[in-house]
């Protein structure tokens, strides 16, 4: 366990936190559960697989969560749940109604070379459903709703190296769209994924990601929408032994965008890394859900989601939760959540949960800031002889770029660039 | 030839209390090469002067001048002040997360010239400045003064004094929490700056002991918002031996 500068760190529950990593005084095998004590809903697990989870810690518990693919085991949310409680659910224009897709609402093409395999996958035929398990009602209705998953595979020790691009466009807003798609990279397999979505649409997409042992995997999902879009989503990723994914979520356009985006082991020594990057404007609602299971020792992960607000009730809300379950010895775990709050009237919640169930760990910490632009900050800038709109944007573009950087694919860095500089320009800025 | 002058200069703040006047009537002038030395117990209103000067949106000027050239100040945006050649050395600076030193020097140089400085020699000039003023070369890879020490921050706002090189410059207790080694360091750019660029210098202090390190043409006590006395480099002597009390019991 590493150590924090006492004067550095704060507390909670008696551990450190803070932007270092932390160590846990006293912690040896008992555990400690840091979460809060939410999510009424994991008490009466349904047990959607058959299977009933054994109770590792408290109600509270991210482990208990119910997960299951019967759509029935998800009541219709009234808002009040844990899981719904910030989410406009008046907005969601039909998402979470178990009905199928109208026909070409959302269009799928897939661009890739010739080394990689496209196919589909009906109802119950393997890989699919083997890595995403519906955490919510959204995702139990795309799952059941979509009788032909699209599957796009790169066969073991092929490494492809152009993006491989999944175009989803929407064909009109409240044009209701369920969709589910299996991304796969087999054993020392390398490939990104890239997932764009544009156009309008009521959708409701499922992404399962097999990462195979050793293999490299990225996965940026780009939500381009335009504003009249509702999406919501499942991630969930399996990450095999040795393993390399980063999965980048970067959500600018949509009325209302809801992600859950979550990974787990399938074996030991991989690494993983979720990123995420938001811009909400007046009257837009994006919600970004991750999870991280250390299920299994001596795994590293890392989250950084990082979003600006502008404009009367522009919305954001990330929840982060990590679980280190008793077996996950040797984990190295690290998120954290900034947002920047542009103009006044826009609201961002950050809510990081840590549990930890094993002291044995080489590190875990969780860190959220949420700041005002400050005023301070200009004034230095224009001290310096920068003007005010350039010093602005130089702030924003600072804060942000950091989550651009990861993505690594220049062409779509530098159209994200041009796609910020124009939320700048709405902003007056 | 430069002269930035200050006439009768009236400043209030807004507190809960309601308005506050901070500055009664300010008068000093300065010229290029010349260095001042503004001294006066906490809360006389010296650090309100430099916030002023800079533009600060927080102070308000009630009457009075200050003028740069003839140009008045007070009609420049924040930007333009440090265009037009001022400069301030923040007390506390502030910590500007995302934006690396780097780019922060090269647009701020950028937007003082009026046009980008050539790429390899501004490279080389930061380095050395750096160089000379004992920051890390791996500094400018860094955001804005973001984890950096309190004496780290005052070597960067002087790094910034030498690269941009202003008529004037005004350093709000540059001096203060800084170990006698950056003491030194941090007045040997002072006085490297004032040697190159002929810059006006206005230091502020509660302290003698950078006085002995840059050596000031003039010394200003500053007590209750006003210039209580002026004198020459003897005035510093006599405040070191005797404090402020002659001049706080005149006013009591």
């Amino acid at each position: 366990m590493t150590n924090t500068p006492a004067d550095q760190a704060e507390k909670v529950a008696g551990v450190e936190v803070g932007e270092r990593r932390i160590s846990i005084p006293g912690m040896t095998e008992e555990g400690e559960n840091l979460a809060a004590e939410t999510n009424q809903a994991a008490e009466h697990s349904h047990g959607g697989l058959g299977e009933t989870k054994q109770l590792t810690s408290g109600i509270g518990s991210r482990a208990n969560r119910h997960t299951g693919f019967d759509v029935a085991g998800f009541p219709q949310p009234s808002g009040r749940e844990e899981e719904w409680r910030f989410t406009p659910l008046k907005k969601l224009t039909g998402v979470l109604t178990d009905e199928a897709g109208q026909a070409d609402a959302a269009e799928h093409r897939v661009t890739a070379s010739e080394d990689v395999v496209v196919s589909s996958l009906a109802q119950g035929i393997a890989p699919r459903d083997s890595v995403l398990q519906p955490a919510d009602r959204a995702a139990a209705v795309a799952a059941k709703n979509v009788d032909d998953a699209l599957h796009v595979s790169v066969p073991a020790d092929v490494e492809v190296a152009e993006p491989i691009r999944v175009d989803i466009t929407g064909a009109g807003a409240g044009r209701r769209a369920n969709s589910h798609i299996v991304l796969q990279a087999g054993t020392h397999a390398k490939a990104v994924f890239v997932l764009e979505h544009r156009g309008s649409a009521a959708f409701n997409g499922n992404v399962e990601v097999i990462v195979g042992d050793g293999a490299d995997v990225k996965v940026i999902s780009l939500q381009r929408w335009d504003d009249d879009a509702v999406h919501v989503g499942q991630h969930d990723a399996e990450v095999g032994r040795d393993a390399s994914y980063k999965h980048v979520a970067v959500s600018l356009g949509g009325a209302v965008i809801r992600l859950n985006t979550n990974f787990r082991y399938a074996a030991e020594g991989a690494e993983a890394e979720m990123y995420g990057l938001y811009f909400a404007d007046a009257g837009q609602h994006i919600e970004h859900r991750t999870f991280v299971d250390h299920n299994s020792p001596r795994n590293t992960s890392n989250v950084l989601y990082k979003g600006a607000l502008q404009g009367a009730s522009a919305r954001t809300v990330w929840v982060g939760d990590v679980l280190i379950r008793k077996e996950a010895v040797g984990t190295d775990s690290y998120e954290k959540n900034q947002n920047l709050v542009l103009t006044d009237g826009a609201r961002a919640d950050s809510v990081p949960n840590l549990e930890i169930e094993t002291g044995v760990i080489e590190g875990a910490g969780h860190a959220s800031s949420t700041g005002r632009f400050d005023e301070n900050h200009l004034f230095y800038l224009m001290a310096r002889g920068i003007p005010e709109k350039e010093a602005r944007q130089l702030v924003v573009r600072g804060f942000l770029n950091e989550i651009i950087q990861k993505i690594g694919v220049s062409s779509i860095e530098d159209s994200l660039q041009e796609d910020l500089e124009n939320e700048l320009e709405i902003a007056g800025f | 030839m430069s002269t930035l002058e200050i006439k009768d200069l009236h400043v209030s703040i807004e507190t809960e209390q309601g308005t506050k006047e901070i500055l009664k009537g300010v008068s000093l002038t300065i010229t290029s090469g010349e260095i001042h030395a503004i001294m006066g117990p906490n809360g006389s209103g010296k650090s309100t002067l430099a916030a002023t000067i800079a533009g600060h949106p927080r102070y308000e000027v009630t009457s009075g001048s200050i003028t740069l050239d003839g140009e008045d100040v007070l009609e420049m945006g924040v930007d333009e002040r440090a265009q037009a050649g001022l400069f301030l050395a923040m007390q506390y600076p502030v910590e500007v997360p995302g934006v690396t030193m780097t780019n922060f020097l090269r647009t701020a140089k950028t937007a003082l010239d009026g046009e980008a400085p050539k790429l390899r020699t501004w490279t080389k000039e930061v380095r050395e400045a750096m160089e000379q003023l004992k920051i890390d070369a791996d500094f400018a890879s860094r955001n804005v003064n973001e984890g950096f020490s309190g004496g780290e921050k005052k070597r960067v706002e002087i790094l910034q004094l030498e690269l941009f090189k202003p008529k004037f410059a005004v350093l709000d207790e540059t001096d203060s929490g800084l170990d006698i080694d950056a003491l030194r360091v941090v007045s040997e750019g002072v006085n490297r700056a004032h040697e190159a660029n002929g810059m006006g210098t206005m230091l502020i202090t509660h302290y003698t002991r950078i006085l002995n390190y840059i050596k000031p043409d003039h010394v200003h006590v500053f007590i209750d918002g006003r210039v209580a006395e002026h004198g020459g480099p003897e005035l510093a002597d006599e405040l070191e031996e005797k404090g402020y009390d002659r001049f706080l019991a005149a006013t009591a």
